[in-house]
């Protein structure tokens, strides 16, 4: 029993990774119907960046909860911008034209993204600094573990999630976002700046990408530039399995992937964890395409 | 229809000729070696554009799992010639079938989905099939299968691209053939006129299917190794930029789209960097200024045999690819 709390812990701290990424795959879904398999790789720019200015503050010699809140800052903001330009140069072009065409493109710049990186960075892994020291905590006295990492990791994640619901639900271009993923025409009707809205999307997705990407190195220590796929195909089956669209879905496909993953980690099948990832993603699509939290939209002729 | 037959004719001729040009000079030496793989290469490559095309650019059915069935045909045929000593002709089209077998079993639970939703649904069966090799002992796990027999042949390869092509443009030109276009530009008005289109659709998967285990059959035992690794997402996707490169939708595009990529890989070889940003760019680009790709829907058709006929075809179809 302990065993298993233990995995549902590390489950929940993988899952909220997967999260913070669905969470962008799912906005940008909801608002111009496209799979943008880029945002794999703007979490592994994130994580960069993270890196790197998270080196040079501590070589500043700022306190380590500094260090952590800038990097973050500085990655989310950057990376804001990063996904703001992918937009503007790639996809805002195809807005007019077929959905396929689209797919290939986010492909396209999936690709670019990441052998630009092999081609800056090089292709082997590179050490993330330790920004906080890890402390282990036990729980109830028992030998349940808890590491602080784990603790900021769901906590960020938490607050990045009451920042987004409190964009989305109160301010203007939260609304804006809402009316243009109901019916771009009738927004724009209204007035609405849909150019500016699509772009406001794009930044926050990049940004909690870009969050995801912090916390990934802090978690596993070690970045490269391929290192976006299989994380991005993976919450992108997590925005799939809570219902593509739905922000509160992302969320919990993020959490129940993660932790049915590292169950059967723990079950000693971690070779085919990948594996199960896909076979959820399929079994979901066949038996509630909508997935859990998703709508179901007939088809109009 | 005697326009048709004439062109056909006239085709098969103008390949056979290519094919004895090319095999004189291999006998002669003039031919290296480095440029006979790349001429199996090659093949291989038309081959599997060929069957993707059936499937994204005619049906209009997105799927980035190519690499999958490829797999499964290039596994079933190396271990058939490798541990049951079966001839290279029947281990080769025992793979295709197997394959087939596989495009039947995707096709018939992920048809309800479309778009986007099936283009990662295919992904994820590509990822499946690769993950199922790389923990199956049997297999080779993760280090593959090696040693095997180089039965590909120039005549051999030839005649297989060449039985593909003919095969899956013949069905283009059908009345089935039709019926997956019609699907393509909209699947509802499609079902209304009385097409069955969740039969077409696992029809096509299921030839593309075919014939992209047949390729990959070919492929392993033109380059003695294969690995689960070298049947992943990236695999898929240099097919997918292959047909899109050509035009979706065009048998000749695919096959030039093929030859392009195929030479671009040959020449990058030592800059693998480069060679992924190129293609990404070359697609993105694509995609903005011409999404009909290189050659459109052009048809694939000899010269100045097919214009007229080329002409009326692209009056029934119009000049949307998908």
């Amino acid at each position: 029993m302990e065993y298993f709390i233990q995995q549902l812990i590390n489950g929940i701290s993988v899952g909220s990774i997967y999260a913070l990424i669905a969470l962008g795959y799912t906005m940008v879904y909801g608002i111009i119907k496209l799979i943008n398999f880029a945002h794999g790789d703007v979490f592994m720019v994130g994580s960069f960046i993270g890196l790197y200015s998270a080196k040079y503050l501590a070589n500043a010699g700022l306190p380590p909860i500094v260090v952590l809140l800038l990097s973050l800052i500085i990655s989310m903001t950057i990376s804001a911008l990063l996904g703001i330009t992918i937009e503007r140069l790639a996809y805002k072009p195809l807005r007019k034209s077929t959905r396929i065409a689209a797919l290939i493109t986010a492909i396209g710049v999936s690709f670019l993204l990441e052998y630009t990186g092999v081609l800056i960075l090089g292709p082997q892994a590179q050490g993330f600094p330790d920004i906080m020291e890890k402390k282990q905590y036990h729980l109830f006295g028992s030998s349940i573990q808890v590491e602080s990492n784990q603790i900021m990791i769901l906590l960020t994640t938490i607050i990045l999630m009451l920042v987004l619901q409190y964009i989305v639900r109160y301010t203007k271009t939260g609304k804006a976002m809402r009316a243009v993923s109901f019916d771009v025409e009738a927004a724009r009707l209204m007035g609405i700046n849909v150019d500016r809205t699509i772009s406001a999307t794009f930044a926050i997705g990049s940004a909690l990408a870009a969050a995801a990407g912090v916390i990934f190195g802090m978690t596993y220590n070690s970045v490269d530039p391929l290192m976006g796929v299989m994380p991005g195909l993976k919450a992108f089956v997590a925005a799939v399995l809570g219902g593509i669209g739905s922000i509160p879905g992302a969320l919990v496909g993020g959490l129940l992937l993660g932790t049915v993953e590292t169950e059967i980690s723990s079950l000693g099948f971690s070779s085919w964890r990948d594996g199960v990832a896909f076979a959820v993603l399929i079994l979901i699509l066949i038996f509630k395409p909508s997935g859990l939290f998703g709508k179901n939209v007939r088809e109009k002729v | 229809m005697k326009n048709i037959n004439k062109k056909f004719w006239m085709g098969i001729i103008v390949a056979l000729a290519f094919y004895g040009v090319v095999k004189v000079l291999l006998t002669t030496g003039v031919l290296s070696d480095v440029n006979q793989s790349m001429l199996l290469l090659i093949g291989v490559n038309i081959m599997l554009a060929v069957s993707l095309n059936l499937i994204t650019g005619i049906t209009g059915q997105f799927s980035i799992g190519h690499a999958g069935f490829m797999s499964v045909g290039a596994y079933t045929s190396a271990i058939l010639t490798l541990d049951y000593n079966v001839p290279f002709i029947p281990a080769i089209i025992a793979g295709g079938l197997l394959a087939a077998v596989f495009g039947v079993l995707i096709g018939m639970p992920t048809l309800r989905l479309n778009g986007d939703y099936l283009a990662i649904a295919t992904l994820g069966f590509g990822e499946i099939i690769r993950i199922i090799m790389l923990n199956t002992e049997f297999v080779g796990g993760a280090s593959g299968l090696s040693g095997i027999p180089a039965k590909t042949t120039w005549t051999m390869l030839f005649f297989f691209t060449l039985i593909s092509v003919v095969l899956i443009n013949n069905f283009i030109r059908s009345t089935h053939g039709r019926a997956c276009i019609a699907i393509r530009e909209n699947e509802i008005a499609a079902e209304a006129m009385g097409i069955n289109t969740t039969r077409y659709k696992i029809i096509a998967f299921t030839i593309g299917a075919l014939f992209a285990g047949i390729a990959g059959g070919l492929s392993a035992h033109t380059f003695y190794v294969i690995t689960p690794g070298s049947f992943n997402f990236l695999k898929s996707f240099e097919i997918i930029v292959m047909v899109v490169l050509g035009g979706l939708g065009s048998t000749a595009g695919s096959i030039v789209g093929a030859v392009f990529v195929t030479l671009l890989y040959t020449y990058l070889r030592e800059f693998p960097e480069w060679r992924m940003i190129i293609y990404s760019i070359v697609l993105i680009l694509m995609m903005i200024f011409r999404p009909s790709g290189l050659l459109g829907t052009t048809k694939f058709s000899f010269g100045k045999f097919g214009k007229k006929e080329a002409k009326a075809n692209d009056a029934i179809e119009g000049s949307s690819a998908p």
